[in-house]
């Protein structure tokens, strides 16, 4: 099958396109287990705010909550445009 | 010796294990009636719950819907005792089904009555089964918050893989263990419905892959089976049809969940014609 395939140049075989979306959905989910529900809002809300003063894109902007024994860090990192 | 074992029974802990998956239609209560009734084959004391508080189906697969009388809501609400709600299997010796009511809604469950159910249950079985409902809501979160160790049934096809890492997220957060810190629950992944030619063809995500993704070990494999409708149609659990391809990888399963090393069986393809074979389908990779 495989010699057939290569010698008709058939597309990629579903099962390694199924492979490669769930691994980018899955690595997604995982990075939001554990958080608080209001995570999607506040990130919202935040990148809003930084837009009345600097134009950036809605992917520039990335947080997570990381919690240690006693203290939670809320780390928030904004790529600006370059100033030219 | 071995009457003073059974005479301390309350010092032994029952084994809690669920069976689970997110998504609905995977083969959950399949292999909850499969893995049961695997276990009791094997002689240990067990019984199965049905969590599915208004959908039960269990004791359908089990073959004794006509004999429920009280279910496990009864039970909590107090209504009936346990040994009125347990029903003894007819066909296997040591397995008892706990059905779940047909008539309630799911509100009807409680963390405290469930655990006071599995508590009392404790004391006479080795292993407590818990066939979890479909979905992430509350019914689900109660089959599994007790839980010493899951089976998280995944069929290889995009959305029960991705279904079933968000159960393994909730298993990780919202357990009794979890809860406790203490050791977390054992995750096993149990793949159903595998067709090892379509695998071949490439038109199947295959096991290495799936268990890459979810990055749990694997329990067991059970291939795409007429035996699986056969056995559902006659209210008789896969495993007792121990000359089916499925009825013998459930009984796998059931020797690796008791800490035993079985090689996996049925994940090569097979009945291959000589062309395709020549042609490189012969081999996995």
């Amino acid at each position: 099958m495989r010699l057939l395939d290569f010698l008709k140049g058939e597309r990629k075989k579903s099962a390694s396109v199924a492979k490669e979306r769930l691994q980018i959905i899955v690595a997604h989910q995982r990075g939001q287990r554990g958080q608080p529900d209001y995570m999607p809002m506040l990130e919202q809300e935040l990148l809003e705010v930084i837009r009345r003063y600097v134009q950036v894109d809605q992917d520039a902007i990335s947080i997570s909550l990381d919690s240690d024994n006693d203290c939670s860090v809320l780390e928030l990192n904004v790529t600006l445009p370059n100033r030219d | 010796m071995i009457n003073n074992l059974s005479g301390n029974r309350k010092f032994i802990l029952a084994k809690i294990i669920v069976v689970t998956s997110g998504k609905g239609g995977v083969g959950k209560t399949t292999s909850a009636a499969a893995i049961a009734t695997g276990l009791a084959l094997r002689g240990n004391k067990t019984v199965v719950i049905d969590f599915d508080v208004g959908l039960r189906n269990l004791d359908l697969i089990m073959g004794c819907e006509r004999r429920v009388v009280y279910d496990l809501v009864n039970v909590i609400q107090g209504e009936a005792g346990l040994n009125q709600a347990l029903i003894r299997d007819k066909r296997t010796e040591n397995l008892h089904i706990l059905p779940a009511s047909q008539t309630r809604d799911k509100d009807a469950l409680t963390l405290e009555g469930v655990e006071k159910v599995l508590n009392d249950l404790a004391e006479d079985f080795d292993y407590i089964i818990c066939d979890s409902p479909a979905g992430i809501e509350r019914g689900a979160q109660l089959a599994m918050y007790f839980a010493d160790e899951a089976v998280v049934v995944t069929n290889p096809e995009v959305s029960s893989v991705r279904d079933s890492d968000r159960i393994l997220g909730l298993l990780s957060s919202k357990s009794r263990r979890a809860e406790q810190n203490r050791d977390p629950v054992k995750e096993h992944l149990l793949i159903t419905r595998y067709n090892a030619n379509r695998v071949d063809d490439g038109d199947m995500l295959n096991l290495e892959d799936i268990r890459e993704i979810l990055a749990i070990e694997l329990i067991g494999l059970i291939p795409e089976s007429e035996a699986v409708l056969r056995a559902s149609n006659q209210g008789v659990p896969v495993v007792h049809d121990d000359k089916s391809d499925a009825g013998q990888a459930y009984l796998d399963t059931v020797a690796r969940l008791m800490g035993e090393e079985v090689p996996l069986r049925f994940h090569a393809a097979q009945k291959r014609s000589l062309i395709s074979r020549m042609f490189g389908g012969g081999g996995r990779r």
